[in-house]
């Protein structure tokens, strides 16, 4: 499953629309403490999360995470933004709450 | 640390300043690129880099400033953090998981969950944590590259 994919299931809109959306979304994860994700993340994982500041895509990048996903249709900065477009990091929001969006993409198969 | 290897293959020291979330994540991202390039093992890479950014988040957060240097011989790496304090009263509590000092401020950014030293620890071949309250604190992780 691509990030491409998600978009639907998962009522998604790309913030970042110059990113690759052909990447594999081999896990996901689901935190809003960086420390976690630090310890527990792995490459290719959809990361589902309210926090929205620069060191998000720090993070999602040194993990090579797949994407960010944005729940409850929480604000993002344009300094993110512009980070993750730098990085290509698909950076995506929803106004679907953590545990929904969860739900969904393990639904999908996404384990 | 007095150490001297004669085939050092690379060295490089870079500053963190007190309270700059904005630049933390640079230096581990430069370290994870800089070490693909010299063809390091994925893992290596994956747990220098992980190592390196909660040593970058906690000199931002908790010091007054500090340094990371990395150095690269044959077949370790060497990173040590250096910062000009305000020091750590009691190490043994500062490596347990979910202890933490860290503001409500900071804690609203998702960091401060008490897992950084620990995860330093975890990801790193050798880890070695010195502190003086007033002077500051300094650790050394060694990272050995298996061929
Ligand atoms: N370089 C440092 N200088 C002073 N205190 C530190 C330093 N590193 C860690 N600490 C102390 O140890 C605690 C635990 O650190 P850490 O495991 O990284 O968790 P966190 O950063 O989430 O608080 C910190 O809250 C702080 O009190
Ligand atoms: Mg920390």
């Amino acid at each position: 499953m691509t990030v491409a994919q998600l978009i639907e299931p998962l009522e998604l809109t790309l913030l970042t629309p110059q990113t690759s959306l052909e990447r594999e979304v081999t896990g996901g994860c689901v935190c809003d403490l960086l420390s976690f994700v630090m310890a527990r993340g792995d490459a290719g994982m959809a990361w589902i999360t309210v926090q929205t500041h620069l060191n998000v895509i720090a993070v999602a990048s040194l993990h090579e995470f797949s994407c960010v996903i944005v729940a409850e249709g929480s604000a993002v900065e344009p300094e993110t933004l512009a980070k993750a477009t730098e990085e290509d990091i698909p950076v995506l929001r929803s106004a679907l709450s953590e545990y929904t969006l969860s739900g969904r993409l393990y639904a999908l198969g996404v384990r | 640390m007095e150490r001297i290897e004669k085939e050092t293959t690379y060295q490089e020291t870079r500053k963190v300043e007190k309270g700059d979330f904005a630049a933390a994540g640079q230096i581990s991202a430069s370290y994870k690129n800089m070490l693909k390039r010299l063809g390091v093992d994925s893992k290596v890479v994956r747990r220098l880099a992980i190592a390196s950014y909660e040593a970058e988040i906690n000199l931002a957060i908790h010091t007054f400033g500090g340094s990371m240097t990395i150095t690269v011989y044959p077949d370790h790496i060497v990173l040590v953090v250096k910062d000009t304090g305000p020091g750590i009263a009691d190490i043994g509590l500062a490596m347990q998981e979910g202890y933490s000092t860290a503001s409500e401020q900071v804690r609203m950014l998702g960091f401060g969950a008490g897992m950084g030293l620990p995860n330093m620890k975890r990801c790193s071949d050798t880890f070695e944590i010195t502190s003086e309250l007033g002077i500051g604190t300094t650790i050394e992780m060694g990272f050995l590259l298996t061929p």
